[in-house]
């Protein structure tokens, strides 16, 4: 064998069980779904199906559906650019400021949520945010008389639950684009005469900038098709997409109407991506 | 241009003294390398004038200005770093034209003088470069590019010249000496190449332990060190201890404490005074012993253990007794002398320089 042919193998069983179970795994049943979704009945109705387009001509068709997307959408924006407000900070303190074991320490903190099951997490918001919960108490217990906070069923909650358990991907992403920026490049800005607040505007931002995208990526998409917090923690306040597709699927048992759904939700991401896209490429060719 | 005086600086670090009670005075224009080992200081004073570091004690003054509590960016300063830390997502254009811009200069007078840096580093045409689509030289020139081109009272040097292979940084002395001289900014610049500070500098000062050692012209401290560590950081030295015997002339005689005798300028040492001497191993002449060769004063026999051949010159090791001396050697016509043979070394009296231990 030449040295080529040999490395070409290499990479081939290297690479291929990861293909194979890529495609087994994903491609597959998007796929299935994807075939679904033109169908006119599910396949739990004893009668043959056939190809119609109704199901996307649904989401076009309801306004309710549009709202809905809108509404999601809302949520994704609001939970990223919590978690980028809440988050870079941290990140940045973490990467800049903090050194030695504490960095560890603190790490630990931040990825906890991960390791912790998301039902436990979101019920135990519950407990925070309803009347009578901690925060109500501590309210009226240092402002007694205060009105009741109740913010279980709201908005917010669905945005707090949201921001808590995605925060950790914001800031392990802005860490590591933080981290990677040489100090020499902070001090080099401050030595040309820009003050703290611009050397980090000039140049410490804008070479965080692939992390931040990417962090917020990683949030955004998830939570457009969240559900889970969004039901316990906002009931009827919370209704977004994925909620809806999930109730398609599991309780007016739609498949097909479920499977366009996800599928508009699919082209939702996708397009997003192609407008961050040819940024990301230009700000991670640049670093 | 600008006259840069430090008084009594000091910082500690923990326990650690980086910088212990440091006087020194930069000249306007002049070109000033700090050099010694790591962890002994110099760095620590590179940033202290620079502003990245606030000294414990002692003050920093810039044309009789304390600048000791100005911060980094109103300080006029210009840096370059030792990696060059050149803004990756910017061009060389933009990276030059960073400080200019932060300093709220007009558009046009921006592009006039990024394009008069870039002349002066001559990297013209490639202003629209990607740093590191740049070689490690061409990177370089940017740098000093960006920290000239606002026109600081004083230019740093932080190791500047390290990242740089033998042949490059050679062509960079010259450059950077060439571009120094040319606008006549007052320059310190840090190293441990002792060899690029003697090329460089219109001035150096040799640190040790937080305090400086010895100032001076790079042929004063080379060729009259004062202590043992300026003596053998700054170039190779052999050190030959002994006690005066007798003074007489201006000329003082050291028997050595492995035997023989040399012959030192008095100065001001006292008879029965223990003496240790530096000689460098250039001074020195080498050249086969004949039978019967005796031992005079800065006149010794000894034995090749080995020789060194390095292209341009030779290094030999010659025992005398139990100690070994160095001695350099040009390549002349002559072939090496052969190992075990024996030799006679002979030097100046004014060679000989009395130092602290």
């Amino acid at each position: 064998m030449t040295p080529t042919t040999r490395t070409r193998w290499a990479i081939l069983g290297l690479t291929g069980p990861a293909y194979l179970w890529l495609a087994c795994t994903i491609f597959l049943p998007i796929a299935a779904m994807l075939a679904l979704s033109f169908l006119d009945k599910s396949p739990l109705v004893p009668k043959p199906a056939s190809f119609t387009l109704d199901n996307y001509g649904a989401f076009f068709g309801k306004p309710f559906y549009w709202s809905l997307t809108r509404w999601s959408i809302e949520l994704g924006f609001w939970v990223t650019l919590f978690s980028f407000l809440i988050g870079y900070p941290a990140a940045y303190a973490l990467a800049k400021r903090v050194k030695g074991r504490w960095r560890e320490a603190i790490f630990l903190l931040i990825v906890l949520p991960f390791w912790s099951n998301a039902l436990v997490r979101i019920f135990s918001w519950t407990m925070v945010l309803r009347s009578n919960g901690i925060i109500d108490l501590g309210m009226q217990s240092i402002f007694p008389g205060a009105p009741t906070v109740d913010l279980l069923f709201t908005y917010p909650a669905v945005v707090i639950g949201l921001v808590h358990s995605y925060l950790p991907y914001m800031i392990l992403t802005c860490y590591i684009a933080l981290q990677a920026i040489d100090d020499s490049l902070i001090e080099a800005g401050r030595s040309l005469g820009a003050s703290k607040f611009t050397t980090f505007r000039r140049v410490v931002l804008p070479l965080s900038l692939p992390g931040i995208i990417s962090g917020s990526a990683l949030i955004f998409v998830p939570v457009i098709g969240s559900f889970m917090e969004p039901r316990i923690l906002g009931g009827t306040k919370g209704a977004t997409l994925g909620m809806n597709i999930e109730e398609q699927f599991t309780v007016t048992a739609n498949w097909p109407l479920g499977a366009a759904l996800s599928f508009i939700l699919l082209a939702i991401v996708l397009v997003i991506f192609g407008i961050l896209f040819p940024f990301l490429r230009k700000q991670g060719g640049a670093a | 241009m600008s006259e840069v005086a430090v008084k009594g600086a000091v910082k500690h670090y923990g326990t650690v003294a980086a910088l212990d009670g440091v006087d020194l005075t930069f000249a306007d224009g002049e070109f000033f390398g700090l050099l010694g080992p790591s962890g002994s200081g110099k760095t620590t004073l590179l940033r202290a004038i620079a502003g990245f570091i606030e000294l414990d004690r002692g003050e920093i003054r810039i044309d009789g200005t304390d600048i000791s509590r100005i911060p980094v960016h109103q300080r006029n300063i210009g840096m370059v770093f030792q990696n060059y830390a050149l803004f990756p997502h910017m061009n060389v254009a933009e990276n030059i034209a960073f400080g200019l811009d932060v300093r709220s200069v007009a558009a046009a007078e921006i592009k006039q003088r990024v394009s008069e840096s870039l002349d002066l580093v001559r990297l013209s045409g490639l202003d629209q470069r990607r740093p590191k689509q740049l070689s490690g030289g061409q990177q370089q020139r940017v740098a000093l590019a960006r920290a000239l081109v606002t026109r600081p009272q004083v230019l740093l040097l932080d190791e500047p010249l390290s990242a740089l292979d033998k042949h490059l940084r050679q062509e960079m002395q010259v450059e950077l000496r060439r571009i120094q001289r040319q606008i006549g900014i007052t320059t310190i610049f840090v190293t441990h190449d002792q060899e690029e500070a003697l090329t460089l500098s219109d001035r150096v000062a040799i640190f040790n332990k937080g305090q400086v050692v010895q100032a001076g012209s790079p042929r004063a401290v080379y060729e009259r060190p004062v202590d043992r560590f300026a003596a053998g950081f700054l170039g190779e030295a052999n050190f030959l201890d002994g006690r005066v015997s007798v003074i007489a002339g201006g000329v003082a005689r050291v028997v050595l404490s492995t035997g023989g005798e040399i012959l030192t300028p008095a100065a001001d040492l006292a008879l029965n005074e223990a003496v240790l001497i530096a000689l460098r191993p250039e001074k020195i002449s080498i050249d086969p012993a004949p039978a019967g060769a005796a031992a005079m004063p800065n006149r010794i026999l000894g034995t090749v253990v080995a020789a060194i051949f390095s292209g341009s010159s030779l290094t030999y090791r010659i025992a005398v007794g139990d100690r070994i001396f160095i001695v350099f050697e040009q390549n002349k016509s002559r072939a090496p002398l052969p190992e075990q043979s024996a030799v006679i070394l002979e030097w100046p009296t004014a060679d000989n320089v009395v130092v602290k231990p």
